[in-house]
């Protein structure tokens, strides 16, 4: 079947099994590889994902809900050379160790601070449980409040 | 040669009565289900009696109780456990705000995952809690508009027969290690023909 959606702005349109995983077209017939497979059960979150914004586990995601939506990962996340929040809080903070989970973590802390812009301990626990094997979680704390007080300063340094 | 011919008879017979044997199995039930005598016929002629009895067999099974729980965590599996990754009711029932239900359960099964999936995937509300209550407590509770959202007595049945996410529980695929899930103890069509013969016989609830 053919398949029609927006990745990181971009029209795109695909002829493919429409229960292919969106991860398989995302790294293997789109190349892009930021996004990564972590378990293929929909546990671990290494493959989050942005469907019309919300966070999506994409290696349990069937191609063919992705028709006519707005699709981001890792790779469309900056504004051009405008690193997202996230991108810079997470450099600023050294958060990665082997790094093979953080786009996931990334992708999950970008919509969490869309939805809860100054998000608690409580909501980081309550809405990031992707899974790190290097532990880096303490570090991600961190960067996540780091994150939400960068895009606070960008909110205020907005023209109005 | 005779007595070479005799051992095959037999030997044919012996496989006949193996093969004929395993045919009359009930197909994906492995057992009868649990029938009240008088509603094996047919469940059209079912009492009001039978028919909640026969329709509580399937509100008190997991499949229906993992997603009506008496607190703010879905259940999971066979023996219920608490949704894995602390996974919670949120405000409207979907999840929390970066957690919905639809991060990860879309409108169907996903069987390459093993996670389960129908329209409407989330939490029956709060007032709507079966964990833990009496088959009577379930139906008082389901019956009473303060708890029901406010359905007539034809739109419960409606909910309970035709609701896509409640009838998800004769498809519900399998698991994350591609166990098929179990299902309720009676066929879907008896489920629907009882939860009917006991609207239409009043909605009788039997004393506790």
């Amino acid at each position: 079947m053919t398949i029609s959606f927006n990745i990181n702005g971009q029209p795109t349109s695909l002829d493919v099994d429409g229960d292919m995983p969106l991860l398989w077209v995302v790294r293997d017939m789109l190349d892009l590889k930021g996004t990564k497979f972590g378990c293929g059960k929909a546990a671990c979150g290494a493959c989050t994902l942005h469907v019309d914004g919300k966070a999506i586990r994409s290696c349990s995601y069937a191609v063919k809900y992705a028709e006519g939506k707005n699709i981001t990962t890792i790779e469309g996340l900056s504004n051009g050379d405008q690193l997202h929040p996230v991108q810079q809080a997470w450099m600023e903070e050294i958060v990665p160790q082997c790094g093979y989970c953080q786009p996931g973590f990334m992708m999950a802390t970008a919509a969490l601070l869309s939805e809860i812009p100054n998000p608690t301990d409580e909501d980081i626990d309550n809405n990031i449980v992707n899974v790190c094997r290097c532990a880096t979680y303490y570090r991600m704390r961190k960067a996540i409040h780091r994150a939400a007080d960068i895009q606070s300063q960008n909110a205020k340094n907005q023209p109005s | 040669m005779k007595k070479t011919y005799r051992a095959y008879l037999a030997s044919s017979l012996l496989l006949g009565i193996l093969v004929f044997g395993f045919s009359t199995t009930t197909g994906e039930y492995l057992s009868e289900p649990k029938l009240p005598e008088k509603s094996k016929s047919t469940a059209a002629e079912l009492t009001p009696e039978q028919a909640f009895d026969l329709m509580m067999e399937v509100l008190t099974h997991k499949r229906c109780v993992n997603c009506h729980p008496s607190d703010d965590y879905p259940r999971q599996g066979e023996d219920s456990h608490i949704h894995n990754f602390g996974v919670q009711r949120g405000p409207d029932n979907h999840g929390v705000a970066a957690l919905q239900c639809q991060t990860c359960h879309q409108s169907e099964n996903n069987n390459h995952a093993g996670v389960p999936g129908a329209p409407e995937w989330s939490l029956a509300p709060r007032k709507m809690a079966w964990q833990g209550l009496t088959r009577v407590e379930i139906a008082r509770s389901m019956l009473n508009p303060d708890n029901n959202g406010g359905r007539t007595l034809e739109e419960t049945v409606h909910h309970l027969t035709e609701h896509e996410l409640v009838l998800w529980a004769w498809e519900p695929g399998v698991d994350a290690n591609g166990t098929p899930r179990e299902k309720p103890p009676v066929p879907k069509a008896e489920y629907i023909k009882a939860v009917k013969a006991w609207a239409a016989g009043g909605a009788p609830i039997p004393e506790e």
